[in-house]
């Protein structure tokens, strides 16, 4: 039971991260397909730093290092899903879909680089961001990331810019009216979701095992949140209802075979399957009153009316 | 007259502007190649590198050319039914899902029913059909984005189908040892697509005639697109769905077709390759959807969605990525040509913008000669060109 609450836990955490990442960006007005990218480039940004740190390096500087590598990358990455949709009003999804397949080469040409060989795995130490409450391992990802789910509902919803934001995603053209930079608010949107789902991603892969092969990638998990984010009807506090809901399955899937659970004879692509099944209903049963940005995947134009 | 002819020159401007932001991207994609190579290894970038994945199958002549039709002809399938789809307004995303749906179908009917190659083709196409559907209903009845459901159902087909083939070890088409589907040489030579000779013209043993079927559907998809009443209709939906249902057009039938032949298509692929012997299933891999279904989009965008024009991007894509194959991997990881076409997708997105500037070049060129032509289109898109006259 221990072992179920660690893994949705972790695992809830991250989806919630990324989630949250693609509701700022939605917001704003862009699909962010991208989120599956944004993870593996900011992992990786993250696993060469505390890989590539000298042994002695005090646990705090080594977190923090790894949190704000992983962040920048994230966000670097998003610029290029940023510049392609708001800038050269490209086709958001196919945008987003080029970066995915991008990330992935560039992650495992990185890393075999960095290993000098044929191999895309990286070995690192994760104990300095593990702690333990009790018999339960948990990581510093799952403070952090309560914390910035409370910024996010407080800038989104208690700020100005928050206001702007969603007004952006939901006229553009009435927000460009009263003065509001449109294009300057949706390069925000992509880039606090290119650095939520930077540290999502190294939320991801650290804390779970010492070696990672780039191969996989994120395994889906960025597909996942955007399922997550649709399922938690762009709110901040749904999607963390939902993630944990998804991660609940997520980490059945995990433990199916080594407990009691096996004597259900389910199978963990079973376990798999059911959060993309889940979000297919409430998708069928929510979508006559969708909580969707209106604006959103349409690129802003000033002159169009 | 003077009228037709220039018309006939606009249309011939406006095809050799997408030709040229084709390749366009292409060069560029390469040339982003090239600096990553130098940057890995300066020294060997050049000869060993760049000189290979140009060189691509040709750089070890039978057997090289041989892979890369294996692997085009599924290629051309996916990025079909891609292009067929951005033609009738939809994106495709599923391709992946459909795809391994229809290798589902293709194994299933080869390992377990023991049916000859055609029948199991068939199968591979209508689980695909059938995975290609489901997206197409919920956009038509419940009017969700179809790229949404796709990415879901990808997901869901995955452990689908690795379920049913794995069922814990015990699955029939499960071979323990090679923990894959069985090999259809050994275990059902009748459902090997005929190879004609192609085989030991290149030396391989998979090269079939599924390369002449793909170019084939090729053909078909582009006639029914552009000569027939049926094509024209699928096409409207997607230019604008109200206007089309003004015209008369059942516009939920014919969302819900569009989606079901690009999966079929998408299907048929998978069986072109797995039914060629081109490799097996692995039912443990969870983590990754075949990459055939998201190579497709990238040939999809190159050709801009032309289904003649796939063919040509498919060989290419394929041509290059054999070619990194061959990169020697002391010095380059393999994935540099994966990189090339990722960059060459990411140009893609925005190759309406490459088409603007071409024809505003193309224009500016022309107006030395000819001062009294119509007022140069400009930077709008070359669709718009066509309106005027009717107007």
């Amino acid at each position: 039971m221990l072992l179920l609450l660690k893994y949705t836990l972790l695992y809830g955490i991250v989806l919630m991260l990324v989630a949250l990442g693609g509701m700022f960006s939605e917001h704003s007005g862009v699909i962010n397909i991208a989120l599956e990218g944004i993870m593996v480039v900011g992992s990786l940004g993250g696993v060469l730093t505390v890989a590539m740190l000298p042994k002695g390096t005090p646990p705090v500087v080594v977190v923090v290092a790894a949190v704000v590598v992983a962040a920048l990358s994230g966000m670097i990455y998003s610029l290029l899903l940023a510049f392609a949709s708001i800038n050269l009003k490209a086709d958001q999804t196919i945008g987003g879909t080029a970066l995915n397949m991008l990330a992935t080469a560039i992650a495992m040409i990185l890393a075999k680089n960095f290993n000098g060989s044929t191999s895309a795995k990286i070995s690192y130490t994760n104990k300095d961001f593990l702690f333990k409450i009790g018999g339960l391992e948990l990581s510093i990802f799952i403070p952090l990331g309560i914390v910035l789910l409370a910024l996010s509902y407080i800038i989104m919803y208690k700020t100005r810019f928050g206001l702007r934001l969603r007004a952006c995603g939901e006229h553009p053209q009435a927000a460009d009216s009263v003065g509001i930079n449109v294009y300057k608010m949706r390069y925000a949107g992509v880039l606090i979701s290119g650095m939520l789902g930077g540290i999502g991603g190294l939320a991801y892969v650290i804390p779970s095992v010492q070696t990672w092969n780039f191969e996989v990638g994120v395994a889906g998990t960025g597909f996942l949140a955007l399922a997550v984010m649709i399922f938690g009807q762009w709110k901040p506090v749904h999607i963390f209802g939902a993630a944990m809901f998804f991660a609940v399955f997520k980490s059945l899937a995990n433990i199916a075979d080594s407990t009691f659970l096996a004597q259900l004879g389910w199978s963990s692509n079973i376990y798999n399957m059911m959060p993309f099944i889940a979000s297919m209903v409430i998708l069928a049963f929510t979508s006559k009153k969708s909580m969707a940005p209106k604006a959103e995947g349409i690129p802003y134009d000033k002159g169009s009316r | 007259m003077g009228k037709q002819k220039r018309s006939l020159g606009d249309a011939l401007r406006q095809r050799s502007s997408g030709v040229l932001a084709a390749l366009l991207c292409i060069v560029i994609g390469m040339l982003c190649g090239l600096v990553v190579l130098f940057v890995i290894n300066a020294e060997h970038a050049w000869g060993d590198g760049f000189i290979r994945i140009l060189k691509g199958g040709f750089y070890d002549f039978p057997y090289g050319v041989g892979k890369t039709l294996t692997s085009a002809a599924p290629l051309i399938m996916t990025g079909l039914s891609v292009a067929f789809a951005f033609k009738t307004g939809l994106f495709n995303i599923g391709a992946a899902g459909q795809y391994t749906l229809g290798a589902f179908g293709g194994l299933y009917c080869a390992l377990v029913l023991h049916l000859p190659w055609y029948l199991c083709l068939l199968a591979a196409t209508l689980f695909g059909a059938v995975w290609g559907a489901i997206p197409g209903i919920f956009k038509a009845y419940l009017n969700i984005n179809e790229v949404i459901t796709s990415i879901m159902f990808n997901w869901i087909g995955l452990y689908l189908v690795n379920e049913i083939i794995y069922a814990r070890g015990t699955g029939v088409m499960y071979d323990a040892r090679g923990t894959r589907t069985w090999k259809l040489a050994d275990n059902a030579p009748a459902a090997l697509i005929p190879s004609c000779g192609m085989s030991e013209l290149f030396h391989t043993n998979n090269t079939t005639i599924a390369i002449f079927l793909a170019i084939a559907m090729a053909i078909v998809i582009w006639v029914v697109l552009d000569k027939t009443t049926f094509g024209y209709e699928l096409k409207a939906v997607g230019l604008n769905k109200n206007a089309a249902r003004y015209a008369g057009i059942n516009e939920k039938k014919n969302i819900i077709l569009s989606m079901t032949i690009a999966g079929a298509l998408a299907g048929f692929g998978a069986g072109l390759f797995y039914l060629s012997g081109g490799g097996e299933w692995n039912p443990l891999n969870s983590t990754s959807l075949p990459g055939m279904g998201f190579n497709g989009i990238a040939t999809a965008l190159l050709a801009a969605s032309h289904p003649i024009g796939t063919v040509f991007s498919s060989l290419f894509i394929s041509h290059i990525t054999v070619g990194g194959a061959f990169l020697p991997t002391k010095y380059f990881p393999t994935e540099i040509a994966d990189l090339i076409s990722g960059i060459i997708i990411y140009l893609c997105a925005f190759s309406m913008l490459f088409r603007g500037f071409i024809i505003k070049a193309i224009n500016r060129g022309k107006q030395g000669t000819n001062v009294n032509a119509e007022p140069a289109p400009g930077g709008k898109p070359p669709v718009q060109a066509p309106k005027k006259e009717g107007v």
